[in-house]
């Protein structure tokens, strides 16, 4: 177990480091930082601002040797900085990158967090419902509204739920946050409703297809002609045996609690790391960009290893050696 | 040259069709196909031809050279551009099939005939949603053509080599899956530039690592099975056993994957387009674009509405069939439906 944690932790530092150096070709390889200048400075900024700006930046080193300092180098550089946390400063607007992550992280969990949460068991409790019926007519309507409710773009339900709700009923404010515990329930309603409806119908649908597969197997068999409830067959026996599956979909999602949802923070106007993100897309802010790529990998591989441990919580067959 | 694409694309498509024909698996898997979801088939089927029509173009004739528009006269125009007139705009916003413009009243151009309405520079809604359809397949077949051969050398080398190949591949694949996706399309289209090819390159680096990791594990599966080790024995030599016995035993997942990518990638398209790094014409764009219509005061439906409804028969249909392939072609479902 233990021999297995080290080797899954050390196979995760390797692709780490591979994350960055995937970064690094993109951001400084392919994407050079005269190209970064230009687009920030402007296309027709005389040589001299341009160099300037790669200076003020800290680009302005070989890019991955140096003769006389094999370790003042752009690459060297983007390793120390980035697995050391030190993110440095925004392209865009010279402000620290950390302290913006440190300051934005709080919003984007409050979306995030019971989003997560309220989603996943939503989930499970209608695919457990429908592969009880499964075969009948609750089962096929299910489906197929969990086909059309993941065939609408997330755009259409964000801009359709501000209209109906936020403008014509106006139950809740279209957009805004307030970190106040009072009022966050009235802001963060809408963008949970729509994470909500957008997300549910492809959960369901694939749920449903590891619950429908699990009851086919023997044992659902057996506990049935032992006298067990269907409810209780659902309930006790079905569900923790696809708890594997359910539990690889789950840590696909990790990563977007801290990142935030990119499209419901900046339509609903929640000052999050999700809106940040896309401030960095819209002004060419690249660094700001490349630190956001980096925490998401970094969130996703420390939550793949999580699962892989946690599979034999949730299923004794699994050993790890 | 676009010209030259199609005929290419329809010649493939024809010969592929041949083939398929003449194989008892495929044509019983077309007829189940047809039988089970003929509505979303024929829906994705004029999908195609739309887009089809709308690739064909050529420069002159018609009714540009009627009217006298210089302009129109030397810019090629495609079957569709050539269903409506060539000065076929107004001034700005009109409602469907309205006399006046939306705002001022003033008349129109071409009263009583934009069945749809025009948008914010007055261009006819339903010709805008048509030529959606040609971007719409763009971006599903042109990314699918980047993933599956990359998918498919990849993964077979990997997991029927094996060794120090597959530790490399693994690697790669492990690096790219690590990503979130979206940020992982996001950060190439920033690198790579915006535009359509760089749109769907980056689409195709994000999306070819979970179709290489099935692949690589079939293949390592199909590499011990009797009838390869059989033709190992009999002398095949390697490339050989890999395209007669590997690869058509691939052939289902091609197929599943394909159809199951296509809709997942246009639906990614219309977030890009919110971002402002998608591709111009698409119906995410004209989503983008009408967002602010809705808080106008009338409001303005017209334009989101035709682009949503385009967008959702597109995905809808694709998504029917595609269940129903994956039900029709994938051994493990089919205990369940026969």
């Amino acid at each position: 177990m233990v021999a297995y944690v080290v080797r899954r932790l050390a196979w995760g530092v390797v692709t780490v480091l591979g994350v960055l150096l995937l970064l690094f070709a993109l951001f400084f390889l392919y994407a050079s930082p005269e190209q970064m200048a230009r687009r920030a400075v402007g296309e027709k900024a005389p040589p001299d601002a341009l160099q300037q700006w790669i200076e003020n930046h800290g680009y302005d080193k070989p890019k991955v040797w140096n003769p006389e300092d094999p370790l003042d180098t752009l690459l060297f550089e983007h390793y120390r900085r980035m697995l050391t946390f030190d993110f440095g400063r925004s392209d865009a607007d010279d402000s620290p990158i950390l302290d913006q992550i440190r300051e934005r992280a709080v919003p984007s969990l409050t979306l995030t967090v019971p989003l997560f949460v309220i989603g996943l068991v939503l989930g499970i409790v209608l695919s457990l419902f429908v592969a009880f019926f499964r075969e009948t007519y609750i089962d096929r309507a299910g489906i197929v509204l969990a086909v059309l409710g993941m065939s609408v773009s997330i755009l259409l339900y964000i801009i359709g739920g501000q209209f109906l709700i936020g403008k014509l009923l106006r139950w809740f404010p279209i957009s805004g946050f307030d970190p106040n515990p009072v009022l966050i329930g009235r802001f963060m309603a809408l963008p949970w409703v729509v994470g909500l409806l957008s997300g549910v119908g492809g959960d369901v649908r694939f749920y449903r297809t590891v619950f429908v597969e699990e009851t086919g197997r023997d044992y659902v068999r057996t506990a049935r002609a032992k006298g067990c409830g269907d409810g209780r067959i659902m309930a006790r026996h079905v569900l923790p045996n696809s708890m594997i599956p359910v539990l690889t979909r789950v840590v696909v999602a990790i990563p977007f609690l801290f990142i935030g949802s990119l499209l419901l923070e900046s339509f609903f106007g929640i000052p999050g790391l999700g809106s940040m993100t896309v401030d960095a897309i819209q002004g060419n802010d690249f660094s700001t960009l490349r630190v956001m790529v980096f925490i998401g990998a970094l969130l996703f591989i420390l939550g793949q290893i999580a699962t892989d441990v946690s599979y034999t919580l949730v299923d004794p067959r699994v050993r790890l050696e | 040259m676009q010209n030259v694409v199609v005929v290419a694309l329809l010649l493939g498509a024809f010969l592929t069709f041949r083939m398929a024909r003449r194989n008892d698996l495929w044509r019983g898997a077309g007829r189940e196909l047809r039988r089970r979801r003929p509505l979303a088939l024929a829906v994705v089927l004029v999908f195609v031809v739309l887009a089809l029509l709308d690739s064909i173009s050529w420069i002159g004739g018609g009714s540009a050279e009627d009217e006298g528009n210089a302009l129109a006269r030397h810019k090629p125009r495609s079957v569709i551009d050539r269903l409506f007139p060539a000065d076929f705009r107004e001034r700005s916003y009109s409602a469907p099939l309205a006399d006046v413009e939306f705002y001022g009243g003033a008349p129109l151009l071409h009263p009583r005939s934009h069945l749809l309405g025009t948008d914010i520079l007055g261009r006819d809604v339903l010709h805008l949603t048509l030529k959606g359809a040609r971007i719409a397949l763009l971006i599903g077949g042109f990314t699918s053509l980047i993933v599956i051969p990359l998918a498919l050398l990849l993964g077979i080398s990997a997991g029927y080599y094996g060794g120090r190949i597959d530790d490399a591949v693994f690697f790669l694949i492990s690096v790219l899956a690590s990503i979130p996706s979206l940020l992982l399309l996001i950060a190439l289209i920033m690198a790579l530039g915006r535009g359509p090819v760089q749109v769907c390159i980056a689409m195709g680096v994000t999306s070819w690592v979970g179709f290489c990791r099935v692949v690589r594990g079939e293949s390592f599966k199909l590499r011990e099975l009797d009838y390869v080790q059989a033709a190992r024995a009999l002398g095949v030599s390697e490339p050989r056993i890999v395209w007669r016995h590997v690869l058509p035993n691939l052939m289902h997942l091609v197929v599943i994957t394909f159809v199951l990518l296509f809709s997942g990638l246009v639906l990614s398209e219309a977030i890009l387009a919110w971002l402002g790094i998608g591709i111009d014409g698409s119906w995410g764009q004209m989503i983008d674009q009408a967002r602010d219509e809705l808080s106008r005061d009338p409001i303005i439906w017209w334009n989101l509405a035709a682009a949503s409804v385009a967008l959702f028969g597109l995905i809808l249909a694709v998504n029917f069939v595609g269940d129903a392939v994956r039900d029709v072609l994938d051994p493990r479902t089919l205990r369940e439906d026969r």
